[in-house]
């Protein structure tokens, strides 16, 4: 069977946690199985799973899972696994998924791939699966030929469908060790997507001038449910805060569309946003490097054509 | 206080990316290699600035082959006392964890450090690994690390903000932006570099359960379509009847 660890930060779950089910489900039609979740510490209510085509959905609801603790959450993970014989693992390429994967493959002596971004195919007992290397510039077919394989899957490589019906969960009881991690305090900033999930983000770069005049750029966010990002000297300059700098050295994003505003285009920066579905463009200088790896691109003073284009975006929410 | 660096070797991110003719290996030929960034900037020189504020020493350690040396070089000019390099290439990760947790089993080391991920295959896999290995705490995207005694304090990046968190010592961290500034090594680093020791190791046996089996090229893009500054009602008719994106 196929177990997916869905992950419920302080008790809810994020969009990462339905992109996993989702790809579990589709990962145990192909090996003929089933898909059975795994949820962590307290939680809302994980019956939702279940439509989005979980089995059988499994909570340990031990309060020393409340705060995320690498070990802790492995052996959770590992044992539900060796209960429940799972031949494939699968868990979000979040934080927390990046930070257990590994130790799981280790525990498994099992395969691994971190960062998928497509289900897999059979190649006899193995699983082929892709993800994208050096930094977006091209694509590895990875071979997993464990007796288990762990599957990290990236943001936003497939949508979650909710193909089922709710399932009652089960509490399932194990005995953990106890953490050595110490959580003292956890600072979130709530109300806003954060960029790894994001599926729009308005990003701006050094054309802005001056950090008084970001305005622009957040009315247009704020039209489109976006998430702001922006380049690399911006945020060094504390024109904006450290955690919306993207790019090779900031944090990498494949939003489905990622509007860059007055930013060149450095091949730094694009290794962190060029996967992203659709680019767009907002540059005055035509030579812009960026133009190159845009789809929809505007050459002219972003002052004038943000404003415009927010006005634009406004007329077509209003219609639709 | 015994501190040991994991560093990597990436092509920059300049490099053109190829392969080779079956598409199943990266290839060298004319490619700029560099220290991994996160390794570099961010893990070593936290690394040494604890060192240079509460003794102890900073060792080193890289998986790869003799031409790894200049890295390794770098690495001891920045401020790093002596290094290890194991003698094989990094097959994988899987591979390169195993060779690194053989070596620190014994070595009793306070902190491992490692960058959040390698820029070349973004897996972020390898510190998680060697923390099972020695069944360590493992302290992943640390941003801001302080000891008092064998406290340490952290601030950790999660998705939309951050953790603080205290652990003890023996552990393994990652290290993301904001653990330390970048440090260009002076002339006097790099003079006691070339004489720092350099210990080389062979590799123990290790079949890992992943390989990669081909590399491909991402379909090239069909070109940037040009809009009108005026025609904004065009760029987003575009975006949702062509793109269907909003
Ligand atoms: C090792 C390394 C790692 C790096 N990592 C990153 C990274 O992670 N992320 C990152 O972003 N950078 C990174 N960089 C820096 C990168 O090389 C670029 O310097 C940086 O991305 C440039 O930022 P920018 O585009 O905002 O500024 P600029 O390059 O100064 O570009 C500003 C752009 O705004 C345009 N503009 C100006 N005024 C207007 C106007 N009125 N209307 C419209 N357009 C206007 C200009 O034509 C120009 O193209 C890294 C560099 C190195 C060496």
């Amino acid at each position: 069977m196929v177990l997916v660890f869905a992950e419920s930060p302080r008790g809810h779950f994020k969009k990462s946690a339905f992109e996993a089910v989702t790809y579990g489900k589709k990962v145990a039609e192909l090996l003929g199985t089933d898909c059975v979740a795994l949820t962590l510490g307290p939680v809302d209510d994980a019956s939702v799973l279940g439509t989005y085509g979980a089995k059988r959905v499994l909570n340990l609801p031990d309060a020393s899972l409340t705060h995320f603790d690498s070990q802790l959450y492995t052996q959770a993970i590992a044992d539900a696994s060796k209960q429940l014989g799972a031949q494939v693992v699968i868990l979000g390429h979040t934080t927390t998924g990046k930070s257990v994967a590994g130790r799981l493959a280790v525990r498994f002596q099992g395969g691994l791939i971190s960062g998928a971004t497509g289900l897999p195919v059979l190649a006899g007992k193995n699983l082929l699966v892709e993800k994208t290397v050096f930094s977006g510039k091209a694509v590895a077919q990875y071979e997993l030929s464990g007796a288990v394989n762990v599957i990290s899957l990236m943001g936003n490589a497939v949508k979650p469908e909710q193909t089922g019906s709710a399932v009652a969960p089960e509490t399932l009881t194990l005995a953990l060790n106890a953490s050595k991690i110490r959580v003292k305090e956890v600072k979130t900033q709530e109300g806003t997507v954060p960029l790894p999930e994001a599926e729009i983000v308005v990003s701006a770069g050094r054309g802005m001038k001056d950090p008084g005049n970001w305005g622009i750029v957040e009315d247009l966010a704020t039209t489109l449910g976006a998430t702001t990002a922006c380049s690399r000297p911006v945020a060094d300059s504390h024109w904006r805060p450290h955690h919306e700098h993207v790019g090779q050295t900031g944090i990498a994003i494949r939003p489905n569309l990622y509007i860059a505003i007055g930013i060149s285009g450095a091949i730094q920066h694009l290794a962190g946003v060029n996967n992203s579905k659709v680019i767009v463009v907002i540059n005055k200088d035509p030579e812009a490097p960026f133009f190159k790896a845009a789809d929809y691109g505007v050459v002219g003073d972003l002052f004038e054509i943000v404003p415009r284009l927010n006005e634009a975006f406004k007329q077509f929410k209003a219609a639709n | 206080m015994k501190l040991l660096v994991c560093i990597s070797q990436t092509p920059d991110t300049t490099a053109k990316i190829s392969f080779n003719a079956d598409n199943t290996e990266f290839n060298n030929a004319g490619v700029q290699f560099i220290m991994n960034p996160y390794d570099e900037w961010y893990a070593l020189v936290r690394a040494c600035e604890l060192k240079e504020a509460l003794g102890g020493t900073v060792t080193v350690i890289n998986v790869g082959p003799a031409t790894n040396e200049t890295t390794i070089r770098k690495a001891l000019a920045i401020g790093a006392d002596d290094a290890v390099r194991i003698d094989s290439d990094p097959k994988s990760a899987g591979f390169v964890a195993k060779q690194i947790a053989e070596y620190a089993k014994n070595a009793q080391f306070d902190l491992i450090f490692f960058g959040k991920e390698t820029i070349d295959y973004n897996g972020s896999e390898v510190g998680a690994m060697v923390a099972e290995y020695l069944d360590l705490p493992f302290v992943s995207y640390a941003s801001k690390l302080d000891l008092n005694g064998t406290v340490a304090t952290l601030e950790r990046d999660i998705e939309g903000g951050v953790e603080v968190l205290e652990v003890d010592l023996p552990f393994v961290l990652s290290a993301a932006k904001g653990m330390a500034e970048q440090r260009i090594p002076n002339m006097r680093g790099i003079m006691t570099a070339r004489t720092k020791p350099l210990t080389e190791i062979p590799a123990v046996a290790f079949d890992g359960f992943e390989k990669v089996s081909q590399f491909t090229l991402p379909p090239a893009k069909a070109g940037v379509k040009l809009i009108d500054p005026n025609e904004m009602v065009e760029l987003v008719r575009l975006l949702h009847e062509e793109a269907k994106v909003i």
